[in-house]
């Protein structure tokens, strides 16, 4: 039996960041164990999205750590505080997917390359073992006829499933996901989610900012809300989502969100 | 008129034979060294970047004339003496390396950077992201101005003729210095010049056709 009762997967530990004179994380403390959805609300410009890019690394940090499987994602563990180098990061990054807001996918490749090339040039699979798992996942997100179409033949909405299937077929141990329905058309988003939920039901450890309250509700297993680059309250979300919770600036958030929203 | 021509023409293919051999070696040069520097303008640390800027500037701001004077009668002041020949490559190459790097410049800069970012998300690797996802998409936008800068090298080599290089120029003056016949021989050339730099874009527009199906 363990000793450490719960280890974290992901351990983000006092993490501060600025952009010039702006603070964009101060101090950010967030524990997520396997198999755990937690979702990352709060007003834009609270810092939710620069939290998630750090831990990929696509955003460097100014001071605290984040481990992945007690690793340090950004820097050499030699005490220094010294940047890893090109391979060593690309091979961190590896271990994270990440879906992205406007889903970037590689125009000059069809759905299945576009999930083919990390598996065939990071994780080293033939051409025919990729071109399979890339299938399989196509048919997981419901695309599996669309195996061989350009991104700008699909629509939004299928667009962003290849762009989750992409990034869970590396087979990440987290899954990052960054307002992946922030740009779709209001019909589009229900099969998106969709697809979120059911690699939530997998086991699939997720960290997702976005604005959809009511799927945040039902499908995470946490709810974090970020206010001015800090974490302001964390729980569950009978609690944070709540009408008892005595947090301000989360009440008023939710308050102003439920006025535009409803 | 025609008989001068049949007379000039297997001297005219020996000086066509070194506009095309200068040409090829300037492009190719200039292809190597201008994308190398290009990656160093656009993803480099800041001193690499103001080195190659600086170099970018300067040489475009000079006349390409005063460049091949400067390389040939020029550096052998500082102890550099270039044969003819290669001061003319050389300077050519330098002239259109700078160009080449604002092609560069121009095509990888319009790749949004979000391909950047998906591309490192999924963990590729600095050269496996230019070589698989930044350049593929940059290429369509490359070929263009390129294409065009190879067609300048093919008329800008006539240039190295002022060295007393024969090439196709020169061959076609040495001619008219004995026949005195400028006309025929001036449009023969003209002919020649224009069927290669045609044959170019040609076939630039077919390559761009291939890659058309590129969408963002």
């Amino acid at each position: 039996m363990s000793t450490h009762a719960n280890p974290a997967l992901l351990d983000v530990s006092e993490v501060s960041k600025s952009f010039g004179s702006v603070e964009v994380l101060r101090s950010v403390s967030l524990q997520v164990t396997r198999g755990e959805v937690v979702t990352v609300i709060g007003p834009s410009g609270s810092g939710k999205t620069t939290l998630l890019r750090c831990v990929n690394f696509l955003e460097s940090y100014d001071s605290g750590s984040i481990r992945i499987d007690g690793k340090e994602v950004g820097f050499r563990e030699t005490g220094t505080r010294q940047r890893r180098s090109e391979r060593d990061l690309a091979a961190m990054r590896a271990e994270t997917g990440m879906v992205f807001q406007s889903f970037n996918l590689f125009p000059h490749l069809t759905a299945a390359g576009n999930i083919m090339l990390g598996l065939r040039k990071v994780r080293g699979k033939s051409s025919a073992e990729a071109r399979q798992i890339a299938e399989h996942w196509l048919g997981r997100v419901g695309l599996a006829h669309k195996a061989d179409s350009l991104p700008a033949e699909l629509s939004g909405g299928q667009q962003q499933r290849v762009g989750i299937a992409r990034a869970v077929a590396m087979e990440p141990k987290i899954l990052l996901l960054d307002e992946i329905t922030s740009a779709l058309d209001p019909e589009l988003v229900g099969e998106v989610l969709e697809v979120v939920r059911s690699l939530a039901e997998d086991g699939m450890t997720m960290v997702m900012v976005t604005h959809e309250m009511a799927f945040a509700r039902d499908a995470s297993s946490r709810i974090v809300f970020m206010a001015d680059g800090g974490v302001s309250a964390a729980g569950p979300p009978a609690e944070i989502l709540g009408a008892e919770i005595d947090n301000e600036r989360l009440r008023s958030f939710l308050a102003r969100f439920r006025a535009s929203h409803f | 008129m025609l008989g001068q021509i049949a007379y000039a023409l297997p001297f005219l293919a020996q000086g066509f034979a070194v506009t095309l051999w200068v040409s090829l070696l300037v492009v190719a040069l200039s292809l190597v060294a201008g994308v190398m520097m290009g990656v160093g303008l656009v993803y480099g640390p800041a001193p690499l970047r103001w080195v190659v800027r600086i170099f970018s500037d300067t040489i475009r701001g000079i006349p390409i004339l005063v460049l091949i004077f400067f390389v040939y009668y020029g550096l052998p002041a500082v102890g550099i003496h270039l044969e003819s020949f290669w001061a003319a490559v050389l300077a050519l190459t330098l002239f259109k390396t700078a160009q080449v790097i604002e092609y560069l410049r121009g095509a990888v800069g319009s790749i949004p950077k979000g391909q950047s970012e998906a591309s490192m998300a999924i963990g590729l690797t600095f050269r496996q992201r230019l070589a698989y996802v930044i350049f593929p998409q940059a290429f369509r936008r490359f070929l263009p101005p390129w294409i065009n800068g190879v067609t300048d090298a093919v008329k800008g080599s006539a240039l190295v003729s002022l060295l007393g290089i024969t090439d196709l120029m020169h061959a076609i003056n040495q001619v008219i210095g004995r026949t005195y016949e400028a006309m025929p021989l001036y449009i023969l050339g003209a002919v020649i010049y224009f069927a290669v730099n045609y044959a170019l874009s040609l076939a630039s527009r077919r390559l761009e056709r291939r890659f058309s199906f590129i969408r963002e």
